[in-house]
């Protein structure tokens, strides 16, 4: 897979827009008692690598099914594309990759994929042209006439992967695109999707795998309990709490005191150096933290910043609202 | 052409589970089963017949088409009958077991409307039935025929209905599949197959015997599934008059047929449950 990075393009141009890709207002959804989605809005730019974070039955799932028509919502609206859902047209021009990629296993991969390429509405040319360019793009064409009864897991998803972006679809969904791939497999899916990236395709990505959404993520939600509990840049999710350690010199305890001020003091440590561990949510503050310790004499040895993973933000952002264990 | 598209799926599953040969294998076995014992049978009648015959006080032959007539009504029987299991057990799953197994998570999202995978499933069953049901009536006839030297009457039109039998079946499982699992359908199913047999056999059993509530009874199960009142039309149809008033009542056939009002009801019967089914499916979160 990852030779192929130079074939044409997957997509020819995408049309820009202004408004956005997917638009979630207030959608939810009940099944009897069971609150599955209480309260979902969320806004996808085109573009976009958007990724889908939430602990197990936090209704992730549910929301992709809602979105792509299997489930209906109980209120709230959606829009994707610009249009309602269910909308022929819109349709026309996404990709889903189910969660349970669980297809008709007596049919061959490339027959599967023509039966997909008819149910899109494609052309038997557009469907001969296309056929072998996604298997080639997911490494399976030496595999193309084998029955997909005969496919590992792994090759179930890479199929489904290539049948969901047959139709050259300007918003691709991926419900956990990698759960059945080795590390190997995982890293050619990356390089698929940030190929189509570079195309301006929209891809909504839902995964539990925290370093994978980290690594091809523009933008991250985090739910939980059916409500978007954090959104925002990779970046800005993982720098919003800045974790800082310093290495110093002797310091008083007054000194320490006005580090206060500036930063939330977490532990201080002494011993060959002082170690203060603080915590801030804006950088500058360790800037004027700097700048305090010279002027008051304090010899500065090290700075640093803990670098947070995306792991650390998503138990921070969920733990607090769980009632321990399920 | 979604349509059209899935029904040529579904009658490539048939093929590629292998649902087709299995059933091509029985049903020649059964032809030529059919074929032997109607061979036996004319063999043993030309026996009789004939030291019948040769007796002083013998008077005119009864007509041979009355007991050919019974052996063609044993074949068209079976036919009906096994079609019956074969449309039930065929269509049980044809969206339960696809939910079931998540294979409709791929397709539903298409830009396909969800009443053209119903129509379309609904459509390659039909496609698939009604010829299977026409090569067997045409093997049971042929055989007919050829070794008992006998035709039986307005055989398009039995055809018809027993096709008409199977519809009605395929309607009832389909509407069963888009509300329960396949096997709460399954149960569901021949449960009232079960009923329409038995009211069937007591309402003959009630002609017989003159007994009007079991003749109501019988009715009852033709409104709740029409399935086996049909048949018992197709089978007064293929029988020539001389042979009905001869045999009289009779567990596979009946001497007072469906009348044309129940020819409509048992098709607006499968029309009503067809658009159910698309309708519970429509509404339905999978």
């Amino acid at each position: 897979m990852s030779q192929t990075v130079s074939q044409p393009p997957i997509i020819d141009a995408v049309p820009v827009s202004t408004e956005p890709a997917i638009e979630l207002k207030s959608l939810r959804k009940v099944y009897g008692k069971n609150v599955a989605v209480d309260d979902l809005s969320l806004s996808v730019d085109y573009g976009e690598v958007f990724g889908f974070l939430g602990p197990n039955g936090a209704g992730k799932t549910t929301s992709i099914k809602m979105l792509m028509g299997l489930v209906y919502p109980t209120s709230g609206r959606a829009r994707l594309l610009g249009r309602p859902l269910g909308d022929r047209q819109a349709r026309k021009q996404i990709g889903y990759l189910p969660e349970l990629f669980r297809f008709h296993e007596w049919l061959t991969g490339s027959e599967f994929l023509d039966l997909h390429g008819q149910l899109y509405g494609m052309s038997s040319a557009a469907r001969a042209k296309r056929i072998p360019e996604v298997l080639a793009l997911v490494d399976l064409s030496a595999e193309a006439h084998r029955k997909l009864r005969t496919y590992s897991k792994g090759m179930q998803q890479r199929i489904g992967l290539a049948q969901s972006l047959l139709n050259n679809p300007r918003l691709v969904f991926l419900d956990e695109p990698t759960s059945a791939l080795d590390p190997l497999g995982r890293r050619d899916v990356r390089a698929i999707l940030s190929r189509l990236h570079h195309e301006g395709v929209t891809i909504f990505l839902n995964s539990h795998l925290l370093s994978e959404v980290e690594l091809s993520s523009d933008r991250v939600a985090i739910i939980d309990r059916g409500r978007v509990a954090a959104v925002g840049r990779v970046e800005d999710l993982l720098s919003r709490d800045l974790m800082v350690e310093f290495r110093l010199g002797p310091i008083t305890p007054e000194t320490i005191a006005e580090l206060g001020e500036l930063l939330h003091i977490e532990c201080v440590t002494d011993g060959d150096h002082t170690l203060i561990s603080a915590r801030t949510s804006n950088e500058e503050t360790v800037a004027m933290a700097v700048d305090l310790l010279s002027r008051n004499g304090v010899k500065v040895y090290g700075v640093m910043p803990e670098r947070r993973s995306l792991e650390d933000v998503f138990v921070d952002v969920v733990s607090p609202t769980r009632d321990g264990g399920r | 052409m979604n349509v059209a598209i899935i029904a040529r799926l579904t009658l490539r599953e048939a093929v590629r589970r292998k649902v087709i040969l299995g059933v091509v294998v029985l049903s020649l076995a059964f032809v030529a089963l059919y074929a032997v014992g109607f061979h036996l049978f004319r063999e043993n009648y030309l026996s009789i017949e004939a030291r019948r015959a040769a007796r002083p006080d013998a008077g005119p032959a009864p007509s041979y088409a009355v007991s050919a007539s019974a052996m063609v009504l044993l074949g068209l029987y079976t036919v009906n009958f096994l079609t019956g299991i074969m449309t039930i057990f065929a269509a049980v799953g044809t969206v339960a077991g696809e939910i079931e197994a998540g294979t409709l998570d791929a397709i539903v999202p298409k830009p396909i409307g969800r009443w053209q995978i119903i129509a379309g499933k609904y459509l390659g069953f039909a496609i698939m039935l009604s010829i299977y049901i026409a090569l067997m009536v045409l093997g049971v006839t042929l055989t007919s025929h050829v070794v008992g030297h006998y035709a039986p009457p307005h055989l398009l039109h039995g055809t018809l209905l027993v096709i008409l039998v199977s519809m009605i079946l395929l309607s009832l499982t389909f509407l069963g599949s888009t509300l329960f699992s396949t096997m709460t359908n399954g149960v569901i199913v021949f449960m009232l197959y079960g009923v329409a047999v038995t009211g069937g056999l007591v309402e003959q059993l009630g002609t017989a015997l003159n007994s009007n509530t079991m003749v109501h009874i019988g009715i009852g199960s033709s409104i709740l599934l029409p399935s086996d009142s049909m048949w018992r039309l197709a089978s007064y149809v293929v029988q020539p008059s001389l042979a009905i008033s001869f045999i009289g009542p009779n567990p596979l056939g009946t001497t007072t047929p469906p009348s044309e009002l129940a020819v409509r009801y048992a098709i607006a019967y499968c029309i009503v449950l067809l658009v159910s089914s698309v309708l519970v499916f429509q509404r339905r979160d999978l």
